[in-house]
């Protein structure tokens, strides 16, 4: 037998080479380890693929027109993508907006002595389970709770400063703001937890160099912490701005599904993932087609800020290891 | 220019006066608390309102009956949780295995090859996959092939979304092994597939079943892959003696979404409801996770 072990003198020694069933049991196995791997790598190719094999006949169609059309009409076979984007752009930012400001809060919060380590404990769970609520009902609870509890402020808002373009309307119903507002608490766990990791791993050392420069509490945190931190925070956030990009049923359910262009917060709008969850369904072959030009369109923009994320990631990663 | 005359007052106090910069130490202590007590609101909000609205509905009707059709009173919601249940296991029977024959390599075969730095950066971008992009995938895949909406469409657009995470979780797992058993497994003369099967795999369970619990909460919950993969079916999904597979499927998160824009109070309670019922389950394999997956070593 061709092995690499010499066999024992004694065949009775509890102390034997591996069998030949040894070693074609050790090649299988890593040969289905491999195939493993080759199939997320083969899942990736397909994602783009088969989302790009059925969106070609609309691109060929329609080319450039869809994604600057702002007029979605089916019977008139006019798609236009355009407010879809601005939505899904606008609606991330205010989110993240809002959620980088309590999830940075909050990892400062719990990772620089401000509590006993029981209740930071708390407060992270908190957090951590705030990611866990299914979007579905943050969608319903946003429909039940968010806009009837935002609505006097935001008539009060648009009868008081409606020369702002940003209170310009009244809040109806559904209306970007009500869907940020439910994005940014999906988001906050993201920014968060990332936040937090970033500020842990900024070395002991750092902060007592600068308490022991007489800085005050805040002053270190503020002055010496978060930007040591920076890179990790910012990374933080772009994630957390990619999850919200392509945020769906809170969306769906909350912005309106207006194909307006509107700086307005209070207005009805549109995202691409909303315009794909709401008209999929019930959708015919043609509208299909420009259905997954636009899906090919989020993908790319997910995939353009989560590629940014990563490598601000690996960047900061590296920082920390020097 | 110091009046000498009085040389105390020229004097700092040694009285801690609330200015300058304790002053603005305690405003963004205070802004702190502030922010991360508003953070924790809407948790209390979202649970307040499902134990409220959705724990007046709940008995055990609703999960024996079938959705209720417009002015229909009563009815509940048992065809969705055996959809979601058959779904969530069709997408687990494929991203389980494969994610963890795939962290294998990762961890142990091939770690810095450039395969696996390949398929980990793949990974990692399939964790930031907006989940309508899984069903649009499994749309142009499963039902644009079949021609038809069917629980196992649905099935493989949750595996896409439980994939990553499977593979990122049960990697790292497998890395926290420690290196000396392996090493004196190696030594006994094993091969690298019984290292990795007799060693490596059950040393690591705790972490990685952490990481498929965590995978198989998110694909419950998970409504917009389901939305036209799975569609929504007022059946059972077993029925008339057999098992309608191929056939539209019902599932809970979709039923939350169709039943909460219904301008009926029956179904609005029902999907209130079945929110709590969805929580509940993911909050229960969450935590169920975490008592699981403390690290041994």
């Amino acid at each position: 037998m061709n092995t690499p072990f010499a066999i024992p003198d004694n065949p009775d020694s509890a102390c034997q080479p591996p069998s030949a069933k040894d070693f074609l049991v050790d090649r299988t196995f890593r040969a289905l380890a491999r195939i493993g791997v080759v199939l997320i790598l083969a899942l990736v190719f397909a994602l783009v693929y088969e989302v790009g094999r059925k969106a070609l006949p609309g691109m060929e169609k329609h080319g450039f027109d869809v994604l600057f059309g702002t007029v979605w009409d089916v019977n008139q076979g006019k798609y236009g993508i355009l407010p879809a984007i601005w939505g899904t752009l606008y609606s991330a930012l205010i989110a993240l907006l809002i959620a980088g400001f309590f999830g940075v809060s909050m990892a400062i919060f719990l990772t620089q002595d401000f509590l006993p380590a029981k209740l930071a404990a708390v407060f992270r769970t908190i957090v951590e389970l705030l990611a866990a609520i299914p979007s579905v009902v943050y969608g319903l609870w946003g429909i039940y709770v968010v806009i009837p509890a935002i609505r006097p402020l935001t008539a009060w808002l648009n009868s008081e400063l409606g020369w702002i373009p940003f209170f310009g309307t009244s809040l109806s119903g559904p209306g970007l703001l009500p869907a940020a507002l439910v994005l940014a608490i999906m988001i906050l766990p993201t920014i968060a937890a990332v936040s937090q990791d970033a500020l842990t791993s900024v070395p002991m050392k750092t902060k007592q160099a600068a308490y022991g420069m007489g800085t005050t509490h805040w002053e270190a945190i503020l002055k010496v912490m978060v930007p040591s931190a920076a890179t990790g925070i910012f990374g933080s956030l772009v994630l957390g701005l990619g999850r919200a990009l392509g945020e769906t049923m809170a969306l769906a359910m909350l912005v309106g599904n207006a194909n307006t262009i509107t700086l307005s917060l209070f207005a009805p709008a549109n995202t691409l993932a909303a315009l794909l969850a709401l008209n999929f369904p019930e959708a015919g072959p043609n509208e299909i087609e420009v259905l997954m030009y636009a899906a090919l369109v989020l993908m790319f923009i997910t995939l353009l800020v989560n590629v940014f994320g990563s490598m601000i990631m690996l960047y900061a990663q590296r920082g920390n290891k020097q | 220019m110091t009046d000498l005359s009085n040389p105390v007052a020229a004097l700092p106090s040694l009285q801690r006066k609330l200015e300058g910069r304790a002053l603005r130490s305690l405003v963004l202590t205070s802004l702190a608390w502030f922010a991360a007590l508003v953070a924790s609101v809407p948790l209390i909000s979202v649970l307040y309102m499902l134990i409220t609205r959705g724990g007046a509905r709940l008995s055990l009707e609703v999960f024996t009956e079938l959705p209720p059709t417009g002015f229909e009173m009563g009815g509940g919601f048992g065809n969705a949780m055996a959809g979601t249940f058959v779904m969530v296991g069709i997408a687990a029977a494929i991203a389980v295995p494969v994610g963890i024959l795939a962290a294998v390599f990762l961890a142990e075969l091939g770690p810095e090859s450039k395969l696996a730095n390949a398929a980990r950066f793949a990974a990692k971008m399939l964790t930031g996959l907006p989940s309508i992009l899984a069903g649009v995938f499994a749309y142009a895949l499963v039902v644009m092939t079949t021609g038809t909406y069917s629980a196992p469409a649905g099935g493989v657009a949750l595996a896409v979304l439980m994939l990553p995470i499977v593979v990122l979780t049960a990697e790292e797992s497998m890395k926290m092994v420690p290196k000396i058993m392996k090493d004196a497994a190696y030594g006994m003369g094993c091969t690298r597939a019984q290292v990795i099967c007799k060693i490596v795999l059950p040393t690591g369970l705790p972490a990685i079943l952490t990481g498929v619990m965590l995978a198989v909460a998110r694909a419950a919950g998970e409504t917009a892959p389901l939305l036209f993969t799975a569609l929504f079916s007022n059946y059972w999904i077993y029925h008339d003696g057999s098992l309608a597979v191929m056939n539209p499927t019902a599932s809970l998160a979709v039923l939350i979404y169709n039943f909460s824009g219904m301008p009926f109070d029956n179904q609005l309670e029902l999907a209130w409801a079945a929110s709590l019922v969805l929580v509940m389950i993911v909050l229960v394999i969450n935590i169920l996770s975490r008592v699981f997956g403390k690290p041994k070593y």
